[in-house]
Formats: structure tokens, sequence, C-alpha cells
């Protein structure tokens, strides 16, 4: 249990310690990685085929996500029942089964222990009592589920399915992206000098958008000015913000004296970059969605990805970025794809940003465990709306957190 | 002959990465061809045959942008770079155009004075020899699929 208390204020503050202290970062792992919640582990599309595997986290916890012989997908704990080594050490591929190198224990698709080398001994020699029961301490095997392609993972009995856990709110907005079969373009790390926690409220975070990244403003890609939303669903958990296409020809920031505003005369020589076609038939060209505790999905123009928050310590965060496009895609449309790849990623135009300023909050508050940040945009309301000069999915990211840490 | 060709590629490959390490951006584009390409991927991309860029550009206009957008709207630490090109295997292709294999390592320098090791692989490239040497095609490979903080100088 921690011992805290938090700011009188409420959700319009955050302390400090939530990201700095090693007690919060093991209650977390316990409370919500490892708790009632549904962690995004993989595509659909990253398993094409029976008995594919692939290897990714839960929080701290390493898991193999499976699917077996007939089609159906498993997951469960990286860690072998004896001695709690790594039982599947690629990242991908395929396997009759899996072997732990360590003394050769195996595990099916769905990581039941198979066998165990030696079990009986050799010659009545050796071997495991009859009434030892190392199945006792098998590899923790989640709940799975999958919406639209993505694939989510629990340890938890209690929490309510997928569907539920999303909710109407935000359930449809998934589904609005991900229409067809995918077929992933890619994947990359972005290894973050920050808590994971920061990333999230970063990416939750409407009113940062068009201020920090700054290419987003000059080429006017995304103001505030431009017609949008968001949307929070009621426990504060998961959230969704969307921009229109339109051609914004205001100057608010401009006359607001803006350092994010457009400088005269710069323009891009390749607009090719931006092009988008509006696939998804509804004049959308951007929508950020992200799911707690870890889960983002973008659509950015033409560019698709999901992405993956793997917490690795108190002040250190890796985010996995898979980018997609859709198995009918076109040769032209594969190519659009690609080239806006140059918005995301530790590269991209428009979200190199997020890692220097998410660090820079973590440098920032080493001598302040005592502060708290304060997140007022919009007042103190956690609800969806038409304003994105708001923090209020910010706030919902907190209400959630502390929800499920009881502090 | 053949020393030539090296030298003048290794040249290429040197004075490509003096640019970058002493901030020369604006120069940057004109090691290419006006519709050379330059994409950065990582070596398990690759392998998987996944088309993926880290960043990728088609001809000096859209490198120019990239230089213009670091100059004028990303933000990002203060950081250097040092780059150690080493490796270089030449092999000729055909009228006037060169294959180039190479290693690299980049370091990267902080304005605190933190200098990590930020990137190591292979650079690939087609490179036409006339009037000057110049890319018209640099892949830069990436070992590691690991991006720490964010890429915002080429490499």
């Amino acid at each position: 249990m921690l011992e805290r208390s938090w700011p009188a204020e409420g959700v319009t503050r955050v302390p400090y310690w939530v990201y700095q202290d090693e007690d919060v970062y093991r209650e977390e792992q316990e409370r919500i990685f490892r708790g009632p919640a549904w962690s995004y582990l993989c595509l659909e599309a990253e398993l094409p085929e029976p008995k594919s595997f692939v290897t990714t986290f839960v929080g701290d916890m390493p898991v193999v996500v499976t699917r077996d012989a007939k089609g159906a997908l498993h997951a469960w704990e990286n860690r072998c029942a004896h001695r709690g080594a790594l039982v599947c050490m690629q990242p991908r591929g395929t396997a009759e089964r899996f072997t732990c190198i360590y003394h050769n224990w195996t595990y099916d698709h769905a990581g039941n222990l198979a066998s165990v080398a030696f079990r009986k001994g050799i010659a009545g020699k050796g071997g495991m009592p009859a009434g030892a029961r190392p199945e006792s301490q098998a590899p923790k095997q989640l709940r799975v589920s999958s919406i639209n392609g993505l694939v989510f993972g629990t340890l938890s009995t209690q929490v309510p399915a997928l569907e539920a856990y999303i909710g109407p709110e935000i359930l449809p907005r998934i589904g609005r992206v991900l229409k067809k079969p995918l077929r992933v373009l890619g994947a990359y790390t972005q290894v973050l000098p920050n808590n994971w926690k920061l990333y999230m409220d970063n990416v939750k975070d409407t009113y940062h958008a068009s201020l920090l990244h700054l290419f987003f403003t000059r080429f006017r890609i995304n103001r505030l000015t431009q017609k949008g939303g968001v949307f929070v669903s009621p426990d504060g958990a998961h959230h969704c913000t969307y921009t229109e296409i339109v051609d914004d020809q205001g100057d608010a920031y401009e006359k607001n004296g803006m350092r994010s505003a457009g400088s005269q005369g710069f323009a891009l020589e390749s607009p090719e970059v931006l092009d988008q076609v509006d696939e998804l038939g509804d004049g959308v060209s951007i929508q950020i969605l992200s799911l707690f505790p870890g889960f983002v999905l973008h659509q950015i123009r033409n560019s698709l990805a999901a992405r993956q928050v793997v917490p690795k310590g108190v002040g250190r965060t890796e985010l996995h970025w898979t980018l997609f496009g859709f198995a009918d895609d076109d040769e032209a449309m594969t190519k659009r794809r690609l080239l806006q790849a140059n918005l995301v990623g530790p590269a991209g135009y428009i979200s190199m940003e997020d890692g220097a300023a998410t660090g820079f909050v973590q440098r920032g508050i080493a001598g302040s465990r005592d502060r708290a940040s304060v997140i007022e945009m919009g007042g103190a309301a956690i609800g969806s709306g038409d304003s994105r000069i708001t923090e209020t999915a910010v706030r919902g990211l907190w209400k959630a957190w502390r929800q499920y840490m009881q502090v | 002959m053949e020393i030539e060709l090296q030298l003048a590629v290794e040249r290429l490959h040197a004075q490509y990465a003096h640019a970058l390490d002493a901030d020369r951006l604006e120069d940057w584009p004109n090691f290419f061809t006006e519709n050379g390409r330059y994409r950065i991927a990582t070596a398990e991309n690759e392998a998987r045959g996944l088309p993926l860029p880290v960043l990728y550009a088609e001809g000096r206009g859209m490198m120019r942008d990239r230089v213009q957008s670091l100059r004028h709207a990303n933000i990002y630490e203060p950081q250097r770079y040092r780059h150690m090109v080493s490796g270089v295997i030449v092999e000729p292709v055909s009228d006037g155009r060169v294959r180039s294999s190479a290693n690299f390592l980049v370091l990267r320098i902080m304005q605190g004075g933190d200098t990590t090791l930020f990137a190591s692989g292979r650079y690939l490239d087609r490179i036409v020899l006339a009037p000057e040497p110049l890319y018209e095609e640099r892949v830069v490979v990436c070992d590691s699929r690991r991006f720490d903080t964010l890429l915002a100088i080429p490499l």
C-alpha cells in the first residue's frame, strides 16, 4: 500500500513523486500492469500463420504471444517454470513448441508445461519424485482478446471483456481506422529518458500538440483553431482526439505572438510528404487514441501506427512503434505511407519533440517531489468536448491512475 | 585507377561526415544528386523485408525541407555528432557508377557534455562519379532498432 497523499486540489494537480519513486513504480506493476487492465501485446498481422509467435511485454513482465495450430491466440509469461529463465529468446518466428535453453523444459503454444527433461531420471536413477509438481510454478497465462487486429492481454480474471473495458465512447474510434486486414510496414523503438506516465500524459495532452510541434503549426497541419475534438471515457482511462482536414487560413497564432506562429516565406519544397488521401472517408486528418495503461493508435494523415509504451524503470521508457498499412494497399498508397513515416517516430517532424519534452520534465522535477504540475486548462472537468485547448484527457489519466493505485 | 576510385569514394564519405559533424546541415543535400535518395533503415526491418524508413528523402528538395525544419521548426536539445567511417568497400557497377559499403559509428555529444554511442551500422551507397562524386542513393542501415530520445541530425 502506498503511503502517499494527493494534493487537496485533486485532479488539477499531479504530484511529481508519481514520476520519481521506486515504490510507486513497483506498485504500478502489480496494481496496473498485472492488475485489472488490458495491455496491448501485438498486431494479429504479426502472427499471420498457425504456430507463429512474437515476444512482447506487459509492464516489466516478458510475454510470448502465439497462434496455435488451430489458429487460436494465446499469451503467457516468458518464464520457465523451473528456474525462471526466458523460454523464448527470438523476437518472432514460428515454432512447433517452446524449449527453455537452460534445462530443455518444453511448452506448448498455450504456455502449458509439456515436458520436463529426464523427469523420471535414467535407468531408475535421478529425476524428480513422483509427487513433484513443477506445474505449480508454470508461466502465468493471460486472457487474450483482439479488436480490429489489435491483440490485448491481461492476467486479471476480474477485468471486464475488452470491448467493455474500452467502452462505447472510444471503441468506434478504433474501428474507424482499422477497417481492413493490416500489413506491417516495419517497427522501431524510441527510448525515452522519462517515466512512462510522462509519455502517456503527453499523448493525452491536446493542448501541447500545436505549441510544441512547430512543424504542425508552420505548415498548418494542426492548429487548435482547426475543427476537432476530444473524447474521454467516463473512467478517464482512455481518450481519442481528432482534427478535421481543413485549409486553415486563420491567424490566431500570429495575433498572439506565439513562437509556433508561421514565419513568413517558410514553405515546403516537397509538400508531397503531407499529401493525404481521405481513405477513411470522413475528413479526419489526425486521430490520436490512447488506451490505459500504455497503448496509442495513431492516424496522422495516411500514417497508421500502434505505439506500445513499455516501462523500463522509474526514469526510462521504451516506445515500440509498429507502422502499418492495409493488406490491399496499392503501390502508390504504400509509397505515401512510407513518405509520411517522416512525420512520426524518433526522427518524426511532428513527434521527435515528445521525447525531449518529457525528458525535460523528468530532469526539471528532480528537486521537487513536494510540488505538483498544474493541469487546469479547461478547468477541473473530465469529459468529451469540441475544444482541444484543454487538459481534460490528462486529468482522465490521473483519475484512472488514482483509482488503480488507491491513492 | 582502382586506388583513385577508392580514394574518391572515401573522400566523399569523409566530406559528408565532416559537414554533418560541423553543423553544416545546409551542405548535406549537396552531397546527393538532384533526385538522390536518402533513407535511414534498421537492420531488423531490412532482414524482415519491411520497407519502413526512420527517415526518408527523395531528392534534394526533401532534404532541404528536413534541414529547414530542423533549423526553424523542430525543437531539440543542442547536440553534435562525431562520425567514424571505416572499412570502405568500393565496387564499380557501370557507366560511371560505383557501389560502396562502409561501416559507421556516430557518437552524440549533448550540450552538457554527455557523450554516447548513438548509432552504428552500414552505409550502402550508389555513387555517381562525374562530374564530381555524389550519392545517387545512400541507405543508412542502423544495427539497432533502438533510438535514444530522438534522431534530429541526419546520420
